[in-house]
């Protein structure tokens, strides 16, 4: 038996999860029209390599990554890019960013997943870094931080965390996928844990999806009996069902026994965290040179008609992925991209699935009106179930106060938002608001700060220039007067102002550059 | 959402589960919680400490319902929450048993209005109400504070409900009084001790029973059952009441080893006047209490120290009061400087996890 951790905090949460395990993944049929955000992920925007009225085949590169922290973004269907332009991206605000927009064209001949080519050799690390950043693929468990740029960690590890402890209520998209592709969580995770050289490998599932733990038991022991000896460093291990034992700061405590440090990341405690669906993802790519241009999503809630798990294709408009779920039983609905305690409201179902979309919570709109909110009364109910030890009622009372420069020692930074506080809170006080609030403002004046130093220095530079100018000025003119003074033998030398004229030029120009 | 069109969403994000907990759940289960403890109370010392709480909680009712009045503040929800009735029922708890009707009103005025409401009401008084409220009646009538009536036991016509409340609106029947009263076991000690008794000598007095004060012993045991169930149901933490129980043991435990004839033991400060209720009820006031672990760790010994020094040193018939207020002036100083530590603020020993 392995040893487990305890992290500090979290919440038993009713799971809802039945709701949407009863079928099996239902492929959802390709829409008419799919938007492409060129960010679906952490850090740079994708540079689009396709132009309105191109023809593309799926699993072609629409477009690829311009920087190391960016990931390529590949058709989810056949059919021709009718424009690239502005959508509404999953979005709590509804900010619109640009994508490629595909129209269907599905009877259109060479409809098949090209190839990203021959499989790399088992031991050749450069070439499977390179296959996992052409195939697109970011952490699918919410984060997108694209894996390849998380597959050189700078320090060693000695232990890869394959995650599918899907802690959020609702949400059962990894449970879908380990229970029908086991072997490609497998699979994919053998090769993270070659590419990080890590000597094991826990896989982690909570435990109240047993079937999901034994599926992948079951797929493990055909591998290991396959032949595969690395097989035996990996096992499946099952954590207790406390939200939100799935963080990967919880998760790589319950593990490990280590904390990752403030404000750090988990291979600086030897642990590089992978999510399964990532791991599928890396199995399809490496094996079959399968880009990422679809995912498994969960669509859930009292207020949708047939709950379930679709495989459904990146860009996908959610109303079609609602419709293809039965639509809602209520006319008017909320929708909610993501779980329950860390997802985003959706402004309009006219935005689309993305790489982090693991779940769509609908729910009728409540139309009693909810309870007032309270004071504070300091029971610090939320002290005792935040898993980063922070004190909530002390980070509430500062952020309502807009005592910002107070937040820091009190470790705003470090709350992870997921929710627990505001759920025990008795006085209802929606407290990760006050948090989203605050870090939103800090950023705001963070940027305003710099910028004002930014152009502070600017204004230095340019001011030292002119002075430097100036003295040279007078130099050059004492120069002159000097050189009157001389004996008439040295007038033989070319007139001054044809030696002087460019350098003013070029000062002026410096100067016109700066400013 | 209407088909094919945007939707109409409510302000505010995650999390999307409503809280479960409620503050007038809190306060509710509270007074469940101190039901033993007044049961006890009634059942050994007569009918006064139900009179005291009737009379204490509507007037503390009508004063909160004035004071939002006045403050244009939604009566609904801050009268539901039940803070002022706990406040309430504290307050007429450390009343004397016979009192006049002015004191559990008067106490309720001063805990309400001045102590809550002026502060800004719920959540944001400095000190706890009932006990600002049981002060400001104990330093202005410390006469009517330590008349207290003996045990029913002792008592050789004790008064029934009748003679208890024409007694608390009238003062009626006074003349009986003197035969009801009598100094309280912690008033006997200290006296005793004054006078150079052998604590053998002060424990044969008849106010003295098993294991503290005759009747107090079974209202504590009464209260720190309701305190337990209070801990179980996760209302209060632990933290508090054992830091009291915990300081308030040691150090009279302490005090018995070096001199047993001259210091009662720990169960009789334990089991004796009002420290379970203090330890479990008052102290643990959510707003005035410390709100870090090791801060309500402090906080709580504190006041468990607090209460042995009043009661061995001081001139008032029990500490806890200004205990309790003395610990909450600490309280801001206490959140500021014992916070937890930071989950990855320093790394631990890096353990093999196999």
């Amino acid at each position: 038996m392995k040893r487990l951790w305890r992290f500090p905090g979290g919440l038993r949460l009713p799971g809802s999860k039945d709701l949407s395990t009863g079928g099996a993944i239902a492929p959802l049929a390709a829409p008419a029209r799919v938007y492409l955000p060129l960010r679906q992920h952490a850090g740079a925007a994708a540079k689009p390599v396709v132009q309105a009225g191109d023809r593309v085949v799926r699993g072609q590169l629409v477009a690829a990554p311009s920087a190391f922290v960016s990931a390529a973004v590949h058709a989810s269907v056949s059919g021709r890019v009718v424009e690239i332009s502005d959508h509404a991206i999953p979005h709590p605000a509804g900010i619109m960013e640009p994508c490629v927009v595909i129209e269907a064209e599905p009877g259109r001949a060479g409809d098949a997943t090209p190839s990203l080519g021959p499989v790399p050799a088992a031991g050749d690390m450069e070439a499977l870094r390179e296959r996992i950043r052409a195939a697109g693929i970011v952490g699918l468990g919410g984060a997108v931080f694209p894996s390849a740029a998380k597959l050189k960690p700078s320090r060693p590890i000695d232990t890869l965390v394959v995650n599918g402890v899907e802690c959020e209520p609702y949400i059962t998209c990894d449970d879908a996928l380990m229970r029908e592709r086991p072997e490609a969580v497998i699979h994919g995770s053998l090769v993270l844990m070659g590419m990080v050289e890590a000597g094991r490998c826990v896989v982690a599932v909570e435990d109240n999806k047993p079937q999901a733990a034994a599926r992948l038991r079951e797929a493990l022991k055909a591998v290991v009996a396959g032949g595969r000896q690395d097989a035996g460093t990996l096992e499946v291990v099952e954590v207790p069902t406390r939200f939100p034992a799935g963080g990967e700061k919880q998760l790589v405590r319950t593990l490990t026994g280590r904390e990752v440090p403030r404000g750090g990341l988990p291979y600086e405690v030897g642990v590089v965290c992978i999510n399964v669906g990532t791991a599928a993802a890396v199995a399809a790519a490496v094996r079959e040179g399968r880009p990422l241009t679809s995912r498994v999503v969960t669509v859930t809630g009292p207020g949708i008609r047939r709950p379930g798990n679709f495989e459904v294709a990146l860009g996908t408009p959610v109303a079609d992925l609602i419709e293809a779920a039965g639509g809602t039983t209520a006319e008017e609905v909320e929708l909610i991209m993501g779980g329950p305690m860390m997802g985003r409201r959706l402004e309009s179902d006219r935005t689309m699935v993305v790489k982090a979309t693991n779940c769509i919570l609908v729910t009728p709109v409540r139309t009693e009106r909810s309870e007032p909110v309270m004071p504070c009364i300091r029971c610090g109910a939320c002290a005792e179930v935040c898993p980063i030890n922070l004190l909530p009622q002390q980070l509430y009372w500062h952020a309502r106060g807009r005592s910002f420069d107070k937040l820091e020692p009190y470790g705003l930074a470090d709350c992870i938002e997921c929710g627990c506080c505001a759920v025990v809170c008795p006085s209802r006080i929606p407290l990760v608001d006050f948090y989203r609030f605050a870090k939103s403002e800090i950023a705001d004046q963070e940027r305003k700060r710099r910028s004002a130093e930014e152009s502070r220095a600017r204004t230095n530079a340019r001011n030292a220039r002119i002075e430097q100018q100036k003295r040279e000025q007078e130099a050059r003119k004492a120069a002159r007067k000097a050189a009157r003074r001389k004996p008439k033998a040295d007038k033989a030398e070319a007139p001054e102002g044809e030696k002087q004229a460019p350098q003013d030029g070029e000062a002026r120009r410096a100067v016109g550059g700066a400013s | 959402m209407r088909a094919g069109q945007g939707l109409d969403v409510a302000q505010g994000g995650a999390p999307f589960i409503p809280p479960a907990k409620r503050v007038r759940r809190i306060m509710t289960l509270v007074l469940v919680a101190l039901a033993p403890g007044i049961l006890a109370y009634t059942v050994l010392f007569g009918w006064g400490p139900l009179v005291n709480i009737t009379l204490a909680t509507a007037s503390a009712l009508g004063f909160e319902a004035l004071m939002l009045r006045i403050r244009r503040r939604p009566l609904g929800p801050f009268l539901a929450d039940g803070s002022a009735v706990v406040t309430a029922v504290l307050l007429a708890l450390c009343l004397p048993p016979l009192a006049p009707w002015w004191l559990p009103v008067l106490g309720s005025f001063i805990a309400i209005v001045g102590a809550k409401q002026l502060y800004g009401g719920l959540g944001y008084n400095p000190f706890n109400p009932a006990m600002a409220g049981y002060a400001v009646l104990l330093i202005a009538f410390p006469l009517e504070l330590s008349t207290w009536t003996l045990p029913l036991a002792l008592q050789q016509a004790p008064a029934d409900l009748a003679a208890t409340i024409a007694y608390s609106l009238g003062g009626a029947g006074t003349g009986g009084l003197d035969a009801m009263t009598a100094a309280t076991p912690l008033d006997r000690l200290r006296t005793g001790v004054g006078l150079g008794e052998a604590m053998t000598e002060i424990r044969a007095a008849p106010v003295f029973g098993i294991l503290a004060g005759r009747g107090w012993e079974w209202v504590n045991l009464a209260f720190l059952g309701g305190g337990v169930l209070l801990v179980l149901m996760r209302v209060i933490s632990w933290h508090i009441p054992v830091a009291v129980v915990g300081s308030l043991a040691l150090i009279s435990g302490i005090a018995f080893f070096l001199g047993p004839n001259h210091y009662p033991g720990p169960l009789f400060h334990l089991l004796g006047g009002a420290t379970m209720l203090g330890a479990f009820f008052i102290a643990t006031d959510p707003v005035t209490a410390a709100t870090t672990p090791s801060g309500k760790l402090v906080y709580g010994a504190g006041i468990g120290v607090l209460i042995y020094a009043i009661r061995a040193w001081g001139g008032y018939p029990d500490g806890v009061a200004f205990a309790v207020l003395l610990m909450g002036l600490t309280v801001p100083l206490l959140d500021t400087y014992l916070r937890p530590r930071i989950f990855g603020a320093r790394r631990p020993r890096v353990r093999d996890g196999s």
